[in-house]
């Protein structure tokens, strides 16, 4: 068989948002999927457009990544649901109104606009929240998308561009070469692991599985506006340890509602839990009382690829690996479906030689080698 | 929190015989059924006009019921079972006068008895009012939907449709035609092998002779509904045996495609499953050691097997020997076998869905979206088709039928669900609607 360009392993949303952006510049891509494309963490997510700042790095690659997912929001078919929806922070008390400022002032400085809202603001975009909240802060650039459509249109317009998907599991990447379940054995100048949390490839790899919870409920039409996201996710997020959950509820395009969060460690099972459910939709309670009449279509889990600085491996698997041809584009969290077309972007602009938007040496993998910088995190 | 040594999930005939053989040898015993009463969709009580009571069938469904209801066992009516899980814990939702009840049972044993359902196909027109499931409709005149003097055409296949048309026809409808699609020489070797079982030889003949004014026309299928003038209601419908395509005007069509085996509670346990059945040992026990499965889950097989199968998982559960009741369960096994090769499916129906025909309801998803991908876990991702309320219960086996993939996943809650229902702790949870409607939903 001819040899490919490249190779990218794992066909969710980055691996498919690699493949569009190679098959763009007339590469010879092959796609390989073990199991259902998008029918991991992609499927498994909420498919919020979201820029965080949890870290300069952080802002400045979901900037930079809502700022492609605005740009293509024309050429996106209807079925990935693309909505401009805005997030709201929520803020219940004065210290997290607090937080609010201190966001608005992080986000004017970094070009993200982003609005102050008093507690009447709140109540009147959002009536379904309770009485009594101190604020928020409104993000109009977010967005909401359907992430296994996102993805699938991502890979059929790689495939357009020639592109081939090769629907078996991966046995062994290296050295340009990738050997399939079936005896196939596919060649290339490139390996881009995209795998979320299966590191069988390169067991190395920095990644832990973080399991998370998400409700949907049946269609109500015009019960919530924006994805409402409460201050404390911070908190409960941003912890690296143990068991959280905060409220997060996005509204879809069908009128259903997707309500999140809880982060565990340690638990790899695909079981719902039924005591960080009930925590977590305790929580989403008291924020909207309102939901616990709504009727719930499903409950499922799934896993986030989480690494120790809360930033994505993108670049070179020098650190992990000697091979020189390995790539990686892997541990996005929680952020997969924001950071996907940013990181296929830096991702092609690091094999290039381009110069990119964005400072791209935060994600690249090789910084999770440093014992120093792992230590302190 | 209710505790039970015997949690029987499912009050139809196996449930009945599970409840009462485990309770008879001194076991505690609660049964679940989502419906009010006991019985199950073949032993439904009629709500208006007892016309059934004279059925032999009747006799031995009071039988039933007297000896469950002296064993001592309970039956609480009313629950769905939305959760469940091995370790020991189901949860039910149950509607009340004011509002959800959500109820937890502990139990030390299972027994699933949870029957069957009908299997629907799609064909062009199948969303017109007028257009039922031929089980559904049946339900529907035991609950008093007046079907007198309305010409109904019944189509499908399997031994329940001509239950269904005699049933109608006891109730004044004027069924023009039973259309099975299954073939001359599939039936007659069918019948053939009925000999054994001169009872439902007997139920057979009964019906057909109910049935003498209508048209039994074997090896035809329906490919179209048609809708009246007012393009909103059914007013005939297209029949086809392959060769030759009429048109029979009708004011209702009750269509079934044999049965498929409710078995989403045994699959979010975790039981093993035999294909589409639940696998089970000689004493009804799943691949989970403290859960047993009697009747149509793990095998379609009718009436006899579903008792006998019962009274074996009750006596297993209460730790008394079946051997001798598990030759009943060959036979009747046997007997399903033959039935499902009678009935199987032919390849035409694959080809009678157009494009546009509708094939997941609760998301409207059409059969010609279906195509270019790699399975149910893609199908669904990318079409949503059995992302709806019903999780794929109807279309799933349809999807199966006509591409081949089967479905993969079943989550919970099993039944929508208030979500307060999740933030049960020890105490049942009551949770009260209010009429005003939230916002305008859809």
């Amino acid at each position: 068989m001819k040899p490919f360009d490249i190779l990218i392993v794992g066909a969710g949303i980055v691996g498919s948002a690699v493949a569009r952006e190679c098959a763009l510049l007339g590469w010879r891509v092959g796609v390989i999927e073990g199991g259902t494309p998008a029918g991991g963490a992609t499927a498994a997510g909420m498919g919020h457009v979201v820029v965080m700042d949890d870290s300069p790095a952080q802002l400045a690659l979901t900037a930079f990544s809502r700022s492609l997912w605005q740009r293509d929001s024309e050429k996106l078919p209807k079925s990935v649901e693309f909505e401009n929806r805005g997030t709201i922070w929520v803020a219940a008390d004065e210290e997290e109104m607090a937080e609010v400022h201190l966001r608005h002032k992080v986000y004017e400085e970094a070009g993200i606009e982003a609005r102050v809202l008093t507690a009447a603001e709140l109540a009147d975009k959002e009536p379904n929240l309770r009485r009594g909240l101190t604020g928020g802060l409104l993000v109009p650039g977010d967005g909401v998308v359907y992430p296994p459509a996102a993805a699938g249109f991502y890979l059929a317009e790689a495939r357009r561009l020639g592109a081939q998907v090769f629907l078996a599991r991966a046995m062994s990447a290296s050295q340009g070469q990738v050997l399939l379940r079936d005896g196939v054995n596919l060649v290339a100048e490139r390996i881009v692991l995209a795998v979320g949390t299966e590191c069988d490839l390169l067991p190395s790899l920095p990644i832990q599985k973080r399991k998370g919870h998400l409700v949907v409920t049946d269609r109500y039409p015009g019960f919530l506006h924006h994805q409402l996201v409460e201050l404390g996710y911070l908190k409960s997020a941003h912890k690296v340890t143990g068991d959280s959950v905060a409220f997060n509820i996005q509204p879809r395009q069908t009128g259903q509602l997707l309500l999140g969060s809880s982060r565990q460690y340690g638990n790899e099972g695909p079981e719902v839990e039924a005591e960080i459910l009930r925590r977590m939709i305790d929580r989403a309670h008291g924020y909207m009382p309102g939901l616990e009449q709504l009727s719930v279509l499903r409950v499922w889990t799934g896993f986030r690829a989480a690494t120790a600085d809360k930033l994505p491996l993108i670049g070179p698997a020098a650190g992990f690996s000697e091979d020189r041809s390995l790539w990686l584009a892997a541990g996005f969290e929680g952020l997969g479906i924001t950071n996907a077309p940013g990181a296929a972007r830096l991702l092609m602009d690091a094999m290039l030689g381009r110069e990119s938007a964005i400072d791209a040496s935060p994600y690249l993998p090789a910084r999770l080698m440093e014992p120093a910088r792992l230590a302190h995190v | 929190m209710t505790t039970t040594e015997v949690l029987v999930i499912g009050a139809g005939p196996a449930g009945i015989a599970a409840a009462t053989a485990a309770a008879e040898n001194g076991c505690a015993v609660i049964v679940l059924d989502d419906n009010v009463a006991a019985g199950g969709q073949i032993w439904r009580e009629a709500t208006v006009g007892e016309a059934a009571s004279a059925h032999r069938g009747h006799g031995r469904k009071w039988r039933a019921l007297e000896r469950l209801r002296r064993s001592g066992a309970q039956v609480l009516g009313g629950r769905c079972v939305f959760s469940a899980e091995a370790s020991g814990t189901v949860q039910t939702s149950h509607e009340t006068s004011s509002g959800t009840l959500v109820e937890q049972f502990h139990f030390e044993q299972l027994i699933l008895a949870t029957g069957a359902r009908e299997r629907f196909l799609p064909f062009p027109g199948w969303t017109l009012p007028g257009v039922f499931g031929a089980g559904g409709l049946q339900a529907l005149v035991k609950g008093g939907f007046p079907v007198g003097g309305k010409r109904v055409v019944v189509a499908g296949t399997g031994p329940l449709l001509l239950a269904v048309a005699a049933h109608l026809a006891q109730d004044s409808a004027v069924v023009s035609s039973v259309v099975e699609q299954a073939s001359l020489g599939q039936l007659a070797r069918f019948a053939a092998s009925l000999w054994e079982h001169p009872a439902k030889l007997a139920q057979g003949v009964l019906y057909r002779a109910m049935l003498w004014k209508t048209s039994y026309r074997i090896g035809c299928w329906v490919v179209e509904a048609i809708a009246g003038s007012n393009g909103h209601n059914l007013s005939a419908v297209r029949v086809t045996d392959g060769t030759r395509v009429w048109t029979e005007p009708c004011d209702l069509l009750a269509s079934g495609y044999h049965l498929v085996p409710n078995t989403e509670i045994a699959a979010l346990l975790g039981c093993k499953f035999r294909g589409t059945f639940v696998q089970v040992d000689k004493a009804q026990r799943t691949s989970l050691p403290n859960v047993f499965c009697a009747g149509e889950p793990t095998g379609i097989a009718g009436l006899e097997a579903a008792m006998v199968q019962g009274e074996i998982a009750g006596l297993a559960c209460a730790g008394i020997s079946t051997t001798l009741l598990q030759k009943r369960v060959a036979a009747e096994r046997a007997f399903g076998e033959s039935m499902e090769k009678a009935f199987a499916l032919r390849k035409e129906l694959r080809s009678v869905p157009r494009p546009d025909t509708i094939v997941c309801r609760c998301e409207d998803v059409t059969f010609g979206s279906l195509h270019g991908y790699t399975g149910w876990t893609d199908v669904k991702l990318q079409t949503r088709c059995g992302m709806g309320p019903c999780q794929g219960r109807i279309c799933g086996p349809v999807v199966e039928f006509l591409l081949g993939w089967s479905p993969v996943s079943i989550r919970q809650p099993l039944f929508p669900v208030p979500l307060q229902a999740f933030c049960f702790q020890d105490e049942s949870v009551e949770i009260a609607t209010t009429n005003e409607p939230i916002e305008e939903k859809a």
